[in-house]
């Protein structure tokens, strides 16, 4: 495979897109995740079935979507449906396979915390809020998780359980009667890591490459636990990196150089 | 049945002081003329309603109409966050306002309740979530036939509901197509139902027969506003104006900057104005 040259913020939508297969049903939720879904479509996942909450079933948007309700979504879906049902049928009717999420504050655990930092009802910052997300996290099959490292945002206790994970680990989904796996994977701009089987704790299971331990752990607020077998990711070909810049250059050209990311 | 009338005579006659209302539009269609000619009537201790409260609650909050948000998320989409809604939960500025928090799936459901004449909404949800804690309204039943613990909160009950939509017919039936939404549901859940419309057309019958319509016998008032979504979006008509939301994120970061805004851009403006907004944005 030949490579090119990357950045880890492109190494991380590349490696998050992988994770997708061509027969996945995807809720594709807020932030990173909308690239990363986009990618995998345009390259190894033709035929993936990308859905956003606004309705917009089997999308394939030409340029990435500010918001999630953008025009581009509809005229490209293959058909659009209320919200109402969205939630209901779709979602909730177990008809996704993967949720895609990003996060403000995540826990070792996979717990996400977009609502507030510091206490609820005094926050020290009052972030969007949850959207979609609570029940995107309990009634998918699987969830993703993809985000930027840093210790303000990976850390130890969070302070608000938006979106429910492995919650204290082990088999707590199961004694809250969640049927579905939650997250399996978690991709950062450094790492691949996945839940450990027994305590569902997020371990690195493979470093991007050139990256160190050391740098994994300095940009993360817990211990880090490191997989017996670590692997090296496999850089960006030249067809996924070329193909995430083609979309994201059509992408600023159609939004006048503005910021891509769908909320 | 559905009365034709000025944007003035419809938020008039139709919005109250104390009212609880919602305007609905998910990132489409969202009603900013109607929104905008209730904040020059000056109405007062608003309970609103919206999934995505947005840019158009961030102006009615930040001008003091509201008393209390029932939101799912408090961002501006693909942009950031709400700072004059932040403004007045974090500092009570320039009101303290009540915030009942859901998440989507909560509110969608909560529509759809009320559409159907239901007291509360039942669906599965919240498992493992905060908000439940956080939240008094979002209690728990057990189904009688197989004992799951399922999620239950109030169904939405609005006075009355403003939206935007493409077109009414003469009789006042009226047409929403693209992204839906929670429109129809906002709508039927409500006393009263106002609808903005870019145009009126002689005859909506003989389209396709799955159209999402509403009859004009469940429309309280409509009045035509061309450009009256700007600047969210009208499928087929005008595009989304990406620019104006980047915009608001400056705009809405500074006090007096934003009352400057608000004078010379709500106050001081007409409905008509908003053909004007959106003629470099059309399809």
């Amino acid at each position: 495979m030949s490579t090119a040259a990357f950045t880890p913020s492109e190494m991380m939508t590349i490696a998050a897109a992988r994770a997708l297969k061509n027969t996945d049903v995807c809720f594709v939720g807020i932030g990173a995740p909308s690239a990363a879904c986009n990618v995998a479509r345009l390259t190894h996942a033709p035929d993936i079935t990308l859905i956003y909450e606004s309705g917009t079933i089997a999308t394939r948007p030409d340029v990435l979507p500010l918001s999630i309700g953008d025009g581009e979504l509809c005229e490209t879906a293959l058909t659009t449906v209320s919200v109402p049902e969205m939630f209901r049928y779709w979602l909730q009717g177990g008809r996704i396979t993967v949720g895609f999420l990003g996060a403000a504050q995540l826990d070792r655990f996979g717990n996400i915390n977009t609502t507030v930092i510091g206490p609820y009802d005094k926050p020290k910052v009052r972030l969007p809020g949850g959207g979609g997300a609570p029940e995107i996290a309990t009634s998918c099959q699987e969830i993703f998780i993809t985000l930027k490292q840093a210790t303000r945002s990976m850390v130890d206790t969070i302070d608000f359980f938006t979106s429910f994970g492995h919650g204290r680990g082990g088999e707590h989904r199961k004694e809250l009667g969640i049927t579905t796996k939650g997250p399996t994977l978690l991709v950062t701009d450094l790492a691949l890591w996945r839940p450990d089987p027994e305590t569902k704790e997020f371990t690195v299971v493979s470093l991007h490459p050139g990256v160190t331990r050391a740098a994994v752990q300095e940009t993360c607020g817990w211990t880090v636990r490191f997989s017996q077998t670590l692997e090296e990711t496999p850089p960006p070909s030249e067809l996924e990196i070329s193909t995430l810049r083609d979309l994201q250059a059509r992408t600023a050209a159609a939004h006048g150089g503005t910021k891509e990311k769908a909320a | 049945m559905a009365q034709f009338q000025s944007l003035h005579d419809a938020v008039a006659n139709n919005l109250f002081d104390g009212d609880t209302v919602a305007f609905e539009g998910f990132t489409h269609l969202i009603p900013h003329a109607a929104a905008h000619e209730a904040i020059r009537q000056g109405k007062r201790d608003l309970t609103l309603i919206r999934m995505t409260p947005d840019m158009i609650y961030d102006q009615m909050i930040g001008m003091g109409l509201a008393k209390k948000v029932v939101f799912s998320y408090a961002g501006n989409p693909g942009v950031g966050l709400l700072r004059r809604m932040r403004d007045a939960i974090e500092n009570e500025y320039p009101r303290a306002i009540e915030t009942v928090e859901h998440s989507h799936a909560a509110m969608a459901n909560a529509y759809e309740a009320g559409a159907s004449g239901l007291p509360c909404a039942v669906f599965r949800g919240y498992k493992g979530a905060d908000l439940a804690r956080v939240n008094p309204d979002i209690r728990s039943l057990t189904c009688p036939f197989t004992g799951e613990e399922l999620a239950a909160i109030p169904s939405h009950r609005p006075d009355v509901t403003f939206i935007h939509a493409q077109k009414a017919d003469r009789e006042g039936n009226v047409l929403i197509e693209g992204i839906i939404g929670v429109q129809k549901e906002a709508l039927l859940a409500a006393q009263r139902a106002v609808v903005t419309v870019e145009e009126v057309v002689d005859d909506l019958r003989g389209s396709h027969p799955n159209l999402c319509i509403v009859p004009h016998w469940a429309i309280t008032s409509i009045a035509v506003v061309p450009g009256g979504a700007h600047p969210s979006y009208t499928h087929t008509y005008y595009a989304r104006d990406n620019a104006a939301y980047l915009e608001w994120d400056r705009i809405s970061a500074d006090r007096d900057l934003f009352a400057q805004w608000m004078d010379a851009n709500v106050l001081k403006a007409t409905p008509e104005m908003f053909e004007t907004r959106v003629k470099d944005l059309l399809a």
